[in-house]
């Protein structure tokens, strides 16, 4: 079946249907990772995007259940080069169309992808259809037009959990790696769910920490209530901008002198609660290769990344210090409080998809909680 | 951090000639590593002792050594230079073992130099498997499970443990040289005791069998800040069992999940660090079981290397140049990406295309080779090809391959129908092809796609992966949808989907059953045209600098011509024997001479070791196929912009003369001899007219499609004679007969293998002394003669397996004289503008011309390093319009000193295959020695090859009767050096009838011992034994073969004989001294003032 990518900005990709049949919309990227398509389709962060894989063999490995970064995917559409029609890994339960047909995600195959992630680069990310059949590109141009921005959305709303509950640790597999410590007892972690990766819980877990996850809209109170060792703010999607209920508990968190850390949305958030401003990216860092220097000792971390908007380093209050910076803009990655327990960045130490270079940061946290008890 | 500034002078040391399992990606990786530090201002001591490179161009260094790869050559180097430091990474596996012995010698701390890139104990770790075997463990990795065996008791009870298959590794051997896989206990014996003697240190391992199990590579990067960055990763097509120099490869890996895959790049973190390479590239290949993902570490090289060379191709970030500058103690943050210019090299290249790598064998050179493919490097060069989809680079890698219609992936069923298969042997073939990996086993999976064997009957006989299966598939399958539609009901959607599926038009033509041309015009009558992409490291995420290009067929075109004037230069592609990195030096030359005369340069190559495929070469860089449809659809796009575009053919060898006469009717420009001149010198009747009429001498000739027709020409020539098919290139196929019965022998066999093509046939001038010339001719008939090499060997052995000298040294004044004149007559009869080499043999004080090429020949960059003048540069800027007169050179080239060209052979890795001299090219490539007499520059030579010349001891002679007259003098001088001399009955009978003591020795069927346990108890130093003409003895050939496997010189030709003695000689008198090649240079300038 025949699929349309129509643009804002007026241009239109003609290719083959992917996934279920339909129409969605979205703010387009793009995402350069060679591998983990399964972990992106499935991270919560991307909510009302539709993302385009540079890498142009997608589905080769199909999908596996423990692979996912949710329950679902999370995606508001997906393009791709070339769709494998086979699964070839022996983890792997379908391949990628049945899965995304059967979690009606509207997907498109076979267009320039190279071309339009040229578009995006210089243009800046835009929104986006991809209808499938037969159908008007012009009228999905402005349909497009129509979308609601990402400026000033929140979409958090969306994907943060109901009610507040405890993360249950599945048993680690040959995957896991192993924590750079384990705790003297066990700690627990009181954590806010923007949209949380499963693997930031997975990786506490493996730290020896137990989480209680709580909704975006739990009044820091309740996170406070509960006694934690340390909390925690996820990634998730939208603008932080929009988030003045998450600004404001933040806020109460980072006066507690409980030890916090934050990721990504989590890391925007704090940053607005400190007193620092954001702003969107022209074409956001989304991949998997974006090197990042840690300023105290120099070293550079190959890291993980999704995130459209930033911090910017000339709002922040004389007390927030940029621990972390992007070395291919310059932009900031990582922030610390110098007089509380708090630290932040903007990238995934999760990683999932992603190398695990980061990973020391979750112990960091646990030297944190640690020092305070 | 800054830089270290305590280092100041860097010798770098190069990997030596090409030979199997290590090639030009060497000069690529050496020539960027000298450029890089040198940019820091550094000084560069080079020593190589390959000419055919680029990196020994004397800009390229500030002293160039070409002298023999040997610790007691280094020293002396060392001694003579004082560098501060030694980089050994980039030069293979002989540069790391260099240093290694250095260190262990003790020179290293005698002059107080530093190994800079990686440590002793690195390079002892990775290789030690052992060792190497137990720091993995200690890091928590997986190992095949193994044992060191020293003897075959010790080799049948480690198999008890580690039970059938059993791979043979001998330690220290390159490439995987003496390795292997045993089924059996008769293969284990075999196998095992190869290796221990082939090894150094006469040790192999015995491994656990992982065979079928998925291949990986990460080629990863570390500064001594402990960063570490992934620059590629690599998956096997071919699953393990076959080296991966042999292995389809693919790059991106592409069927590893994140998990799996990241579970590798930790791996590749950890081994990195606990090998301890502080700075600088490393490989390290993994094997994962597809049954379950158990991951296992199989080896790591802490070097560049040929996956290194290959992953900078494919990503475009230059893991050498990078490697160097971490070697000085940056770290990659403070490296700039060349590429996107604003971000640094501290990052993982991150691509948005398909590289396919496909190996290039060269079994037609050496018919009794085993085919099979094991652990042990049989290929001997290598094609890449880039696309959007896997499907599309596979394509064009099997286009690049240039191997003629074998070489199209489909309709090969019909070709072995015909060729009297029966449907039912033709299954049994198949299943057989399948299950032993060779050469051709990829043209066996789609000849079985096409009869309908499913992807579940592949995988289970060839273990590939299903994705890798299911591509080839679909493949199969558009290809049947287009064969029922034929061309004429071909819809512009299919022609697309083909055509973005990689098929070429002149595959397409094989299926659809029309001519190349049609199928162009039909696909430009749909509109369908190539557009190219960028490789810019970052998968568009950035802004790209450098067009470094591929073709695809997608909407957006990101060639972005200019509207200068360019030069088009065409490759040389895939390495084979024959055609080496001699014609990418002159192809670089070109490109470098062109660009300083304000041309725009373009090369189309499709060969990941070059040179000529670094961004940084040329101008623009397409990574294309060689082919008619690829390089006119380039030009095409190039001229798009207006600017005026000419294409350079002369220098890349036969793949772009090949395609110089369709350039030309498509209405391209060719620079310098027209492709009509190139015609007349290659067409023997033209040409044979052409000599005639200057009066020229030519060796009698004919030609002949039948037996009975071959009788006739013998009659009118006489025998001897040399015959060879119509077609040739390196000798292929080429023989020398000296009776009737020999001659019907091979007419039959030539003509069952081509009908209808004419042999030629000529008078073989047995006993001649053989000559090259290159020279240069402008426009205006001026004609520069850059040298004259005598071949040491006499005529019958091939230009490229002779070893030769410049000056000559035994042809008399006269006849050098004549054969200027005649050089520079043939190139003006010829309007050479350009290069032109030209063969002479001088029999009975006849000069006979044997063969002119008007093009770069493969001596020409030995010529221009004895010569100190760029004669591929000049002839480029002689191809544009200037004089020789305005370049100022106006007199014939002229040396200081000898310089001697030796060849080097691969037949280590074939055993059963005779190491006997031919017509027939064999060599992969070549060494040079210089000094100021013949005999030290042949010794150094020989050094270099790898024979070292015993200066006493036995020497064992076998001549036939032809030569015992003459061998009788080289005897005397053996016995007057003090060598005794043993030899077979017949030859030491005739040696005491002329005086000589010679002890009798057994021939090997004799009894024993033999001759050849006598070699193998080091009781002979030396061999000389010619064969008869015609099909030697099987005794001959044990004796060579065991000289050559024990390392004892072995000379095959009574003139070689003779240099040897020679350089005996003047080893003994006057012993090895060392001299840059800037030295030899200024002295010959001086000479000349």
């Amino acid at each position: 079946m025949k699929a349309i990518l129509a643009l804002e900005n007026g241009s239109w990709y003609e290719g083959e249907a992917a996934g279920a049949a339909g129409e969605t919309g979205g703010e387009v990227v793009f995402n350069t990772s060679l591998t983990g398509y399964q972990e992106i389709l499935t991270d919560p962060s991307y909510s009302g995007q539709i993302v385009t894989m540079t890498c142009p063999e997608i589905g080769n490995y199909g999908v596996a259940a423990d692979d996912g970064e949710s329950r679902k995917p999370q995606v508001a559409g997906f393009i791709v080069r070339d769709e494998s029609p086979v699964a070839s890994n022996w983890r792997s339960d379908s391949t990628l169309r049945e899965y995304l047909v059967r979690h009606n995600v509207v997907a498109i195959s076979d267009i320039d992808t190279r071309a339009l992630t040229r578009v995006l680069r210089s243009a800046g990310v835009m929104r986006g259809i991809i209808a499938t059949g037969d159908v008007d590109p012009r009228a999905l141009v402005e349909q497009a037009r129509g979308l609601a921005p990402m400026e000033g959305s929140d979409l958090v709303l969306g994907v943060t959990c109901d009610a507040p509950f405890d993360w249950k640790p599945a048993r680690p597999d040959e995957f896991t790696t192993s924590a750079e410590r384990q705790p003297g007892r066990a700690l627990r972690v009181a954590a806010y769910d923007y949209g949380m990766k499963w693997n930031i819980l997975r990786r506490f877990t493996a730290y020896g920490c137990d989480v209680r996850v709580f909704p975006a809209t739990a009044p820091a109170s309740d996170l406070l209530a509960s006694n934690p060792d340390g909390v925690f703010l996820s990634n998730g999607p939208g603008d932080p901008a929009a988030l003045s209920y998450a600004v404001h508990n933040a806020r109460e968190l980072v006066k507690s002198e409980v030890p916090v850390f934050g990721i990504c949305l989590g890391h925007q958030i704090l940053s607005l609660a400190m007193g620092g401003s954001t702003y969107k990216l022209k074409f956001g860092h989304r991949g998997a290769n974006h090197p990042v220097k840690e300023l105290e000792t120099g070293k550079v971390e190959i890291t993980s990344q999704n995130h459209g908007f930033a911090v910017d380093a000339d709002s922040l209050p004389k007390d927030v210090k940029v621990t972390h910076v992007n070395l291919y803009d310059g932009t900031v990655e990582g922030l610390r409080h110098e007089t509380m327990p708090v630290f932040c960045v903007q990238y995934h130490p999760e990683a999932a998809p992603g190398p695990h270079d980061a990973d020391y940061l979750f112990r960091q946290f646990l030297d944190e909680m640690e020092k305070r008890a | 951090m800054p830089k270290r500034t305590d280092i100041k002078r860097v010798l770098v040391i190069g990997s030596g000639p090409i030979v199997i399992g290590q090639a030009c990606e060497f000069d690529y990786s050496g020539t960027q590593a000298c450029k890089a530090l040198r940019a820091e201002g550094l000084e560069v001591i080079l020593v190589n002792s390959n000419p055919a490179t680029i990196m020994t161009d004397p800009e390229i260094a500030d002293r160039t050594y070409v002298e023999p790869l040997t610790p007691d050559v280094l020293e002396k180097i060392i001694d003579r230079e004082r560098p501060d430091a030694v980089l050994p990474t980039v030069g293979g596996q002989t540069a790391l073992n260099l240093a290694v012995a250095l260190s262990e010698n003790g020179t290293l701390e005698k002059y107080g130099v530093e190994l800079i890139g990686a440590s002793v104990d690195a390079i002892m770790l990775a290789e030690d498997r052992l060792k190497f075997r137990e720091a993995m463990r200690e890091i928590g990795a997986d190992v095949p499970e193994s044992r060191y065996v020293r003897n075959m008791e010790e080799a049948v009870d480690a198999v008890d443990a580690l039970g059938f298959p059993i791979i043979i590794r001998p330690s220290f051997t390159l490439g995987g040289v003496g390795g292997g896989i045993a089924y059996n206990i008769e293969e284990l014996r075999e196998l095992a005791s190869r290796g221990i003697d082939l090894s150094p240190v006469h040790q192999v391992l015995l491994e656990e069998s992982v065979i079928g199990w998925k291949e990986f590579e990460l080629e990863v990067m570390r500064d001594c800040a402990d960063n570490f960055v992934v620059i590629c990763s690599i998956e096997n097509v071919d699953p393990m069992g076959v080296h991966t120099g042999d292995s389809i490869t693919v790059a991106p890996a592409l069927t590893l999940t994140d998990k799996e895959y990241q579970r590798m790049r930790d791996l590749g973190r950890r081994i990195i660090r606990r090998v301890g390479v502080e700075t600088g590239g490393s490989n390290i290949q993994f094997a994962i079981n597809p049954e379950n993902g158990r991951i296992i570490v199989i080896e790591m090289n802490p070097r560049v290397s040929r996956s290194s060379a290959l992953a900078s191709k494919a990503t475009g970030f230059p893991i050498a140049k990078i490697a160097a500058k971490l070697a000085l103690g940056y770290h990659l943050d403070e490296i700039p990406n060349d590429i996107t210019r604003l971000t640094p090299a501290s990052f993982e290249p991150t691509i948005d295309y398909v590289v396919v790598k496909v190996p290039r064998w060269a079994f037609e050179k050496f018919p009794r080779a085993d085919r099979t493919l094991t652990t042990q490097m049989k290929s001997v060069g290598e094609v890449m090809a880039i696309g959007r989809t896997f499907k599309e680079a596979f394509m064009k890698a099997f286009a690049s391959l240039e191997l003629g219609s074998s070489g199209l992936l489909f309709s090969q069923n019909t070709r072995r129908l015909a060729g009297g298969l029966t449907a039912d042997e033709e299954e049994g073939a198949l299943q057989r092809e399948l299950s032993v990996p060779t050469d051709r086993r990829m043209w066996a999976v789609f000849r079985a796609f096409e009869r309908g064997w499913t992807v579940e009957e592949l995988h289970e006989l060839t273990k590939i992966d299903r994705w890798f299966l299911v591509q080839f598939s679909q493949l199969v399958e558009l290809q049947r949808s287009a064969g029922l539609v034929g061309l004429r009901g071909m819809s512009r959607d299919m022609f697309r989907t083909l055509k973005r599926s990689g098929f070429g038009d002149r595959e397409l033509s094989g299926i659809l059953g029309a001519d190349e041309e049609s199928i162009r015009s039909a696909r430009l009558e749909h509109g369908l045209k190539a557009s190219y992409k960028r490789i810019d490291t970052c998968a568009a995420e950035f802004e790209s600098f450098t067009p470094y290009l591929y073709g695809t067929y997608e909407q957006e075109c990101e060639a972005d011509p200019t509207p200068r004037q360019k030069v088009v230069i065409l490759g040389s592609g895939p390495n084979r024997i024959g055609q080496g990195i001699e014609f990418d030096y002159c192809c670089c030359h070109a490109a470098f001479a062109l660009r300083e005369e304000g041309f725009e340069t373009v090369m189309v190559n499709c060969n990941p070791e070059t040179v000529s495929t670094d961004y940084d070469t040329v101008d623009r860089l397409y990574f294309e196929p060689l082919t008619f449809e690829d390089v006119s659809s380039i030009i095409a796009r190039e001229q798009e912009t207006g600017g005026d575009v000419a294409c350079v053919v002369q220098y890349g060898g036969q793949t772009p003369l090949k395609l110089a006469l369709s350039l030309q009717q498509a209405g391209i420009r060719i620079l310098g001899t027209s492709p009509d001149s190139i015609d007349l010198a290659e067409d023997r009747e033209r040409f044979a007219q052409l000599l005639w009429d200057l009066g020229i001498p030519q060796a009698p000739s004919g030609s002949a499609t039948t037996p009975d027709e071959a009788r006739d020409v013998a009659a009118t020539i006489g025998f001897p004679l040399v015959v060879r098919p119509s077609y040739v290139l390196g000798g292929r196929a080429m023989a020398i007969v000296y009776d009737v019965a020999a001659l019907d022998r091979y007419m039959i066999r030539a003509v069952a293998a081509s009908p209808g093509h004419p042999i030629l046939i000529d008078k073989f001038l047995e006993d001649a002394v053989e000559l090259d010339v290159d020279a240069v001719a402008d426009s205006t008939g001026a004609v520069v003669i850059g040298g004259i090499m005598e071949h040491i060997e006499e005529a019958g052995i091939h230009s490229g397996d002779s070893s030769c000298v410049i000056p000559p040294f035994k042809v008399i004044d006269r006849h050098v004289a004549l054969i200027r004149d005649y050089t520079r007559r043939i190139a003006r009869a010829l309007n050479v503008v350009g290069l032109m080499n030209a063969q002479f043999a001088i029999r009975e004080d006849t000069i006979y011309v044997l063969e002119v090429n008007p093009r770069a020949s493969r001596t020409v960059p030995y010529l221009s390093k004895a010569t100190g003048v760029p004669l591929a540069k000049v002839a480029a800027r002689v191809m544009i319009g200037r004089t020789l007169a305005q370049l100022g050179l106006t007199e014939d080239l002229d040396v200081s000193g000898y310089f001697v060209k030796t060849p080097v052979f691969p037949f280590v890795r074939f055993p059963g295959v005779d190491t006997i001299l031919g017509p027939e090219m064999k060599s992969t490539g070549e060494v040079m020695g210089g000094a100021s007499t013949f005999g030290i520059a042949f010794a150094k030579a020989q050094l270099a090859a790898g024979m070292q010349l015993p200066k006493e001891g036995t020497a064992f002679i076998s001549v036939n009767n032809h030569d015992k007259p003459a061998v009788v003098q080289i005897a005397r001088d053996l016995r007057d050096l003090g060598f005794r001399l043993v030899a077979t009955r017949g030859t030491a009978n005739y040696l005491r009838a002329h005086g000589l003591s010679a002890e009798i020795v057994f021939k090997v069927n004799e009894g024993r011992p033999h001759v050849g346990d006598e070699i193998l108890n080091d009781r002979i130093q030396m061999v000389i034994n010619t064969p008869l003409g015609r099909e030697s003895f099987f005794d001959d050939r044990t004796v060579r073969r065991i000289a050559m496997m024990h390392g004892v010189p072995s000379i095959t030709t009574l003139t070689g004989a003779a240099a040897t003695v020679q350089a005996i000689k003047a080893l003994r008198g006057e012993g090895l001294t060392v001299r840059a090649l800037q030295e030899y240079h200024a002295e010959a300038a001086t000479r000349k003032a």
